[in-house]
């Protein structure tokens, strides 16, 4: 088991003609993913590496089954791009369009919000189900299937974690970066719920940075629903207080968004949270430990150095 | 992408908002001039791209026009420090000239969009002015928020239940709910983030006037306004910040002497914090953007050697998809081109790292490659310590 993609799902690009879709399905492809139709208006009919052209995604669902959705049409028509994926009735649209205008957001995520449709990103690096199916713009190769969810704002900061992880031998179970824009479809707590039940994943490691509350919030759900132990690292303790325009931000997060205030809530909430970004990988291996769960030997050492102190 | 407050006022009026009468100077004799049309008793008014001016000595009132040409003279070119400008502050290069307004009662009202909510939101507050953070933090209950419904928008018995909240009655009442549909109308027109009045008056004539405006624009939505580039005031950014903005560059100055360059934002914020964790002060953030290319990472180089604060410059490039011998490349070239002479660490990770590394190595510059994000920030504040040595 895995969260939101596997081997079965079958995927449909929307602006699969552009380069970077092209290049990203063919990069998605030699992974493994069941890439079954584009949709690029006004090309339907063509094939494109053999993999049938539509105009509308709705048609593409008809011919093909189409389940999921990768969406890399730019930014002006985007949002329009996640409004027909949910009108088509798909299970998960993931958009990696960088610079979605925020007023065409607002709409699509209000209507987004009651369809059927899951909606991952924009502008994010999206998911993947190692060894199954990969969905984005994330290198394959640093992933290895196994039992830890990732979840992250960020998108090369997530490699990071990723490959550490790796390196010390935890595989992952589904890796979901949701993305750094201020609206965006799942947040923190809707993927926490989906890993809580999924019986693969054991543990969740958590990425986040300053700026807004969602990781406090988060925290805060952990607190009161995880039954899996969770690690995490906030970007951002040394940087600058930056300039800003106005009082209405800090009024609408009540002066949340520090990394000092994230950790701490974390802390508190029962969350591990790796002191450096070098240590991502240590500190789920710690929390774990800390589960009594089951950690691979080669990441042993540091734990039962720890235990002897 | 944020504009001053004289053009929020010329926005704010277009749209049917009540601003005082003013007029914005460039020199001290304008500013006179402007005092003199409105009657000499006026308010003089730092431009700078952020708040808190007033208790920063950026807003004063004066009573005749040579008071007026003496405050100009003072403000223009200094560099105003508060609250929201950050430590370096902002130069003075306009100053507004505003009649003076016989105040009865303040508020604020601003619309800002809601992560949480994914929605617009309206907040309003009779109390506040200048302490308004502080009244958020201490009686939220005193701060008024409605969530409005991106397909209805704001509707009048929304705003007048607001303009009530706040003790307005009778006509200021009326014209407070046409002000509030007005904002929120040019909020979503204008593709706004931001737009803030504070404070919001009634004068003792009993005339509704916004005494301030804010407004930040979506820099994603920048597309479909082409007003919007000729209303950037440069002068307000820093100038390698600038020449960053037209690559596409995310940059920021910052005080150390480690040059920094990363792509993503997320994993930037990362390097800095490792360097200050090994002893190491980052000169400075700047992203190439997730997927780096090698045109963006020589150009990013070059940004990074025009800060002559720099003495050692510190890449770390996650490309995944990317392929590292191109990276590499691209600091070859950037870096001979400049006759760079600097230690330079470069941690990379990708498809052909291998042939990346031996390309970095071979190329006679000073260069060493971070196995890790450890390993390369422990060498570059180890080659740092040596160079100065």
């Amino acid at each position: 088991m895995s969260i939101l993609i596997d081997k079965s799902s079958r995927i449909v690009v929307q602006g699969i003609t552009g380069r970077s879709g092209l290049f990203h399905t063919q990069q998605c492809r030699a992974y493994g993913t069941n890439i079954v139709a584009g949709v690029t208006p006004g090309k339907g009919g063509i094939h494109i590496d053999g993999i049938p052209v539509f105009n509308t995604v709705e048609e593409a669902v008809r011919y093909t089954s189409a389940t999921v959705s990768m969406i890399f049409v730019p930014p002006p028509g985007a949002a329009d791009a996640i409004l027909e994926a949910c009108d088509a009735g798909l299970d998960l649209a993931v958009c990696i369009t960088e610079g979605i205008p925020v007023r065409d957001m607002v709409l699509a995520r209000a209507v987004q919000e009651k369809s059927r449709t899951r909606l991952v990103g924009p502008n994010c690096p999206g998911v993947i189900t190692p060894g199954q199916c990969k969905l984005g713009i994330m290198p394959g190769y640093i992933h290895k299937p196994g039992k830890i969810g990732v979840i992250s704002r960020s998108g090369t900061l997530t490699y990071e974690a990723v490959k550490q992880l790796t390196d010390i031998g935890l595989g992952q179970s589904t890796c979901v970066g949701i993305g750094g824009d201020p609206i965006i479809g799942m947040k923190f707590i809707d993927v926490l719920e989906l890993f809580n039940n999924d019986p693969q994943t054991e543990a969740v490691f958590m990425i986040g940075e300053i700026g807004g509350g969602a990781e406090e919030e988060a925290a805060h759900w952990i607190k009161g629903n995880m039954e899996k132990p969770v690690a995490a690292f906030i970007a951002g303790v040394t940087a600058p207080t930056g300039k800003r325009m106005g009082h209405a931000g800090a009024i609408i997060t009540g002066g949340k968004g520090k990394a000092e205030d994230k950790i701490r809530t974390l802390q508190e909430c029962g969350v591990t949270v790796a002191t450096s970004p070098t240590r991502m990988g240590d500190a789920m291996v710690e929390a774990l430990n800390a589960a009594g769960r089951h950690t691979p030997k080669t990441a042993a050492k540091p734990a039962a150095k720890k235990a002897k102190k | 992408m944020n504009i001053h407050e004289y053009q929020a006022k010329e926005i704010f009026s277009a749209f049917g908002i009540p601003v005082p009468r003013s007029r914005v100077a460039l020199t001290a004799d304008q500013v006179e001039r402007a005092a003199k049309e409105m009657g000499g008793h006026c308010v003089v008014k730092a431009q700078i791209y952020a708040g808190g001016r007033g208790k920063a000595g950026g807003v004063k009132v004066v009573h005749h026009p040579e008071q007026a040409n003496d405050v100009a003279k003072e403000l223009f070119g200094k560099k105003l420090v508060t609250s929201q400008t950050g430590p370096e502050g902002l130069k003075v290069r306009r100053i507004l000239v505003e009649e003076a307004v016989e105040i009865a009662r303040e508020f604020y009202v601003s619309i800002t969009l809601d992560r949480q909510t994914s929605r617009y939101c309206l907040i309003a507050s009779a109390e506040g002015g200048v302490e308004i953070e502080e009244v958020a933090r201490k009686t939220p209950e005193k701060i008024h928020v409605l969530t409005i419904d991106p397909f209805t928008g704001l509707r009048p018995y929304q705003a007048r239940k607001v303009a009530l909240a706040l003790g307005l009655t009778g006509v200021v009442c009326e014209d407070c709910v046409e002000l509030l549909l007005n904002l929120y109308k040019c909020c979503v027109d204008k593709d706004c983030f931001l737009v803030e009045i504070n404070p919001l008056v009634v004068t003792k004539a009993g005339w509704l006037l916004a005494m301030d405006g804010k407004m930040a624009f979506d820099d994603n939505a920048v597309y479909r306004h082409r007003e919007y580039p000729d209303m950037m005031d440069y002068s307000q950014l820093d100038t390698l910040e600038i020449n960053a903005g037209k690559y596409d560059l995310a940059y920021i100055k910052l005080s150390g002497n480690i040059g920094c360059m990363v792509n993503g934002a997320g994993l930037a914020m990362a390097t800095l914090d490792v360097l200050k964790e090994f002893g190491g002060e980052p000169a400075n953030f700047l992203d190439v953007g997730g997927g780096a290319t090698r045109e963006k990472v020589a150009e990013a180089f070059k940004i990074i050697l025009e800060d002559s604060d720099v003495k050692a410059v510190f890449v770390n490039i996650f490309g995944g998809i990317m392929r590292c011998d191109v990276i590499a490349q691209g600091i070859i070239e950037a870096a001979s081109g400049v006759h760079c002479a600097l230690p330079i660490v470069v941690r990379m990770d990708g498809s052909n790292v291998e042939e990346g590394k031996r390309l970095l190595l071979e190329s006679g510059l000073n260069v060493q490659v971070g196995e890790t994000l450890g390993d390369g920030a422990r060498k570059i504040v180890k080659m740092l310590g040596q160079e100065g040595k």
